[in-house]
């Protein structure tokens, strides 16, 4: 690794998601106006529109969409303040964090499946308590999934948000006195809860806002999750750009990229107007601070939120039970609570189509999770190398201690970026570039789409560790004669180990679950566990669907295990290391 | 800015072990109104497991028995936030993300209204504290005394009925210290809050000018 290479690593690793974003963006904007040579479109102008806006069920397309992302970004603040207050306040339910990345590591996808088959008409919930309380003999008459308020995409988001969002909160706690803090305001007559919210939450708040804002994005522009879980029809707007992105008819494309290009508008304005309200609730905030009210309607209000983001967590639990039984199960007629035959027949009948996408899975992500691995690591030591100051860094030097400048903040902001933009709206257009450059199908552009998501990742939980590393250990093995290069491997890299596995994990399980990404760059001709899981949701038996999506969670959660028993067997013996 | 509230500290034979380890035995102690109690001892002798204790935040992995009453109320099982304790650490801990007026205002009950009252209040206890007009100032831009006298001033504000000091004097140099142990024990005198101070340093417990207890190395 030469000096000049490392140098360079902070300029390669930006243009490795911001080309492709850019480019794709790009590619989505002249067709929406009218310039797609390819298909015989050559026409300036606001065609596609007019057809987009005409098109019968549009309005309530929108609103769906709009509905579906305030809705779960709300509730995941809420759930996820309550719950991280729980966690923060209590010693006792802090061990409950330990249980967060595991559901963190599962693909939103397979969440969607599970929880579809437990709340269903004829799904898991229904069958314990039917017939005997319900008197349903019969699945009852109605629609859970796929309902047209799309309450059950926003239950799912709420699934997999809450816990990140919590996970973000606690670790941006650690870096204030927060014990001390809390003692200090309970010392004073608060009560924990109203000390959390009025000393703790402020102080970290600023850190909160940019994983806001991607859950804000995310839940805006999901569309494996929506497929699954949303109304057909019709669906909402993500889901309608994929359907006429994907129609026989290429006709359509200038319109499917003309609603993409209002998701991405949608997307912007919903952040302008979430960041307006953030400022506007931190000035009352303030004042009601300045109050001095103890917290009495806090404290049941932050409960309730605790309580209900526990639910989400059993929730979890049940949804991967039932993915579980669904996967075992030989004969399980409605309404019983049990299947009646098990067998593992499932598994061996799905045996030989479950290998080749299993094998693409696994090779996609570990390739995406090596090359960011090498990219994320180069642009770390040259942040670290001789003396640069922070101010004059170039690259995503993403900074979280107080100190904040604004070269820091905005490279974090860069790092967001592809969390920040629909996927949908670059997505196509990259993949006509992909297209005209004959590289679509291929290994290397998944890799390389599935690599715009898990860098960000992959550099955001590095990142801190890296930084916190104690520089006399570097410093006593170069006066030691160790090279530069011989400090990094022998020293660096084993002390840092665990953060760098879990990292690791962290992008393979983000890349094992990426929906829309797979299916564009390989242009449905490469099949993951996520594709044909969401393919087969859509009508084919549980018992199969069970099967693929269950193997679909436990891919990631395997990774963590064994990210967890590489460290534990390196470092055996070395109480220094745990 | 007279709040007499006239009950003793009592501790009743207190008793604290951890892991099977005695740190605290059997501690029988009162503290009058405006008096102050000095426990002193090495680091680890158990002192600041007492205040945590007296303060509802102790660890449970300690084990604790006995009873802390002030006045006629026992303190033992109530939540930290109802005990009516104040507590100035050795750190200042001023919430960064206040201002120091907004500090004083998070302290100060809520049953003290409107606003234009409660201002008053906080303008006043910032004079008394010297520190007249310092209300939108940055906690930040503080000196380490200044900063000091905020947070008594803070601790008082929320109107406990005993104070707690975990060496608050600790970090501060040795003028600056002698000034702010005065401040410190006149203004809890005057409040007739009872007081108990741990601390190792000999100056701080003859200032203090109260009974002292001397907890052994364990």
């Amino acid at each position: 690794m030469s000096a000049a290479l490392l140098r360079a690593a902070p300029a390669l690793t930006v243009a490795a998601f911001g080309l492709p974003i850019a480019a794709g963006l790009l590619g989505t904007v002249l067709p929406a106006f009218g310039h797609m040579p390819a298909i015989g479109v050559d026409q300036w102008g606001l065609q596609a529109w007019q057809a987009l806006f005409d098109h019968p069920g549009f309005a309530t397309s929108l609103w769906l969409t709009l509905r579906i992302g305030l809705l779960a970004t709300v509730l995941s603040v809420l759930l996820a303040v309550g719950l991280a207050g729980l966690l923060a306040t209590r010693p006792a339910a802090a061990r409950l964090g330990a249980w967060l990345a595991p559901v963190l590591a599962t693909p939103h996808s397979a969440l969607a499946i599970g929880l579809a088959f437990l709340i269903a008409p004829s799904g898991w919930l229904v069958r314990w308590v039917s017939p005997g309380l319900t008197g349903w003999a019969l699945p009852p008459d109605a629609t859970t999934v796929g309902h047209v308020s799309g309450l059950a995409v926003v239950a799912c988001l709420l699934l997999k948000e809450v816990p990140y969002l919590v996970l973000m909160i606690l670790g941006a706690l650690n870096q204030v006195a927060a014990p001390a803090q809390l003692a200090a305001a309970r010392a004073l007559g608060h009560s924990a809860a109203s000390a959390f919210l009025k000393v703790l939450l402020p102080q970290v708040w600023p850190q909160i806002r940019l994983p806001v804002f991607a859950v804000l994005a995310f839940s805006l522009s999901v569309v494996d999750v929506a497929l699954v879980l949303g109304p057909g029809n019709p669906p909402t707007l993500a889901v309608l750009a994929l359907r006429w992105f994907s129609a026989p008819d290429v006709q359509r494309y200038p319109q499917a990229a003309a609603a993409a290009l209002l998701l991405l508008g949608l997307v912007a304005a919903c952040l302008l107007a979430w960041h307006a309200a953030d400022r506007l609730l931190a000035r009352l905030g303030r004042r009601w601070i300045e109050r001095g009210g103890r917290g009495g309607a806090v404290v049941p209000a932050s409960a309730l939120a605790a309580g209900a983001g526990l639910v989400l967590l059993a929730l979890t639990a049940l949804l991967l039970l039932a993915l579980g039984l669904w996967s075992l199960a030989g004969a399980w007629r409605y309404p019983d609570a049990l299947p009646s035959v098990w067998t593992l027949g499932n598994w061996q009948q799905q045996g030989a189509s479950l290998a080749g996408p299993a094998a693409n899975t696994a090779l996609v992500a570990l390739c995406a999770t090596a090359v960011a691995l090498v990219l994320t690591l180069a642009c770390l030591e040259n942040e670290s190398a001789g003396g640069v100051p922070a101010k004059r860094r170039a690259g995503p030097t993403g900074n979280t201690g107080r100190t904040s400048n604004t070269g820091g903040q905005r490279s974090l902001w860069l790092l967001y970026l592809p969390l920040l933009v629909p996927q949908v709206a670059f997505l196509f257009g990259a993949q006509v570039l992909l297209v005209r450059a004959r590289l679509d199908a291929t290994y290397l552009a998944v890799v390389w789409t599935h690599l715009i998501f898990v860098l960000p990742y992959l550099y955001l939980s590095l990142a801190d560790p890296w930084r916190a590393f104690d520089a006399r250990y570097a410093r006593t093995g170069a006066s030691l004669g160790a090279s530069r290069w011989r400090v990094f491997w022998r020293i660096k890299l084993p002390i840092l180990l665990k953060p760098t596995l879990i990292a690791c994990a962290v992008a393979f399980a983000v890349s094992v679950g990426q929906y829309l990404p797979t299916l564009f760059a390989g242009s449905g001709r490469i099949a993951t566990l996520t594709t044909e899981a969401v393919t087969l949701a859509s009508g084919a038996d549980r018992r199969v669907t069970a099967v693929w999506a269950l193997l679909q969670a436990l891919l990631p959660l395997a990774a963590f295990v064994l990210a967890t028993a590489l460290h534990r067997w390196c470092f055996a013996g070395r109480r220094g290391m745990a | 800015m007279s709040d007499v509230n006239g009950g003793a500290l009592q501790l009743q034979a207190v008793h604290i072990t951890l892991a099977g380890r005695v740190l605290i035995d059997h501690l029988q102690a009162t503290v009058a109104p405006g008096d102050c109690l000095t426990l002193m001892g090495p680091s680890g002798s158990g002192k600041s497991t007492l205040l945590a204790w007296l303060a509802g935040t102790l660890d449970p992995v300690f084990q604790a028995s006995g009873q802390a009453r002030i006045g006629a109320d026992a303190l033992t099982g109530l939540p930290p936030e109802q005990r009516g304790v104040g507590i100035l650490f050795q750190d200042d801990l001023l919430f960064p993300h206040l201002s120091v007026g907004g500090n004083l205002a998070f302290a100060l009950p809520a049953a003290v209204r409107p606003r234009a009252v409660r201002l008053a209040q906080i303008d006043a206890a910032l004079a008394e504290a010297g520190l007249a007009g310092m209300a939108p100032r940055d906690p930040a831009t503080l000196s380490g005394g200044q900063r000091a006298r905020v947070a008594l001033m803070r601790t008082l504000l929320a109107r406990p009925r005993a104070l707690l000091l975990d060496e608050p004097f600790n970090k501060l140099d040795a003028q600056l210290r002698q000034d702010f142990r005065r401040f410190v024990f006149d203004h809890a005198r005057q409040r007739a809050l009872p007081v108990l101070l741990v601390t190792h340093d000999d100056a701080d417990a003859q200032a203090a000018g109260g009974q002292v207890i001397t907890l052994g190395r364990p």
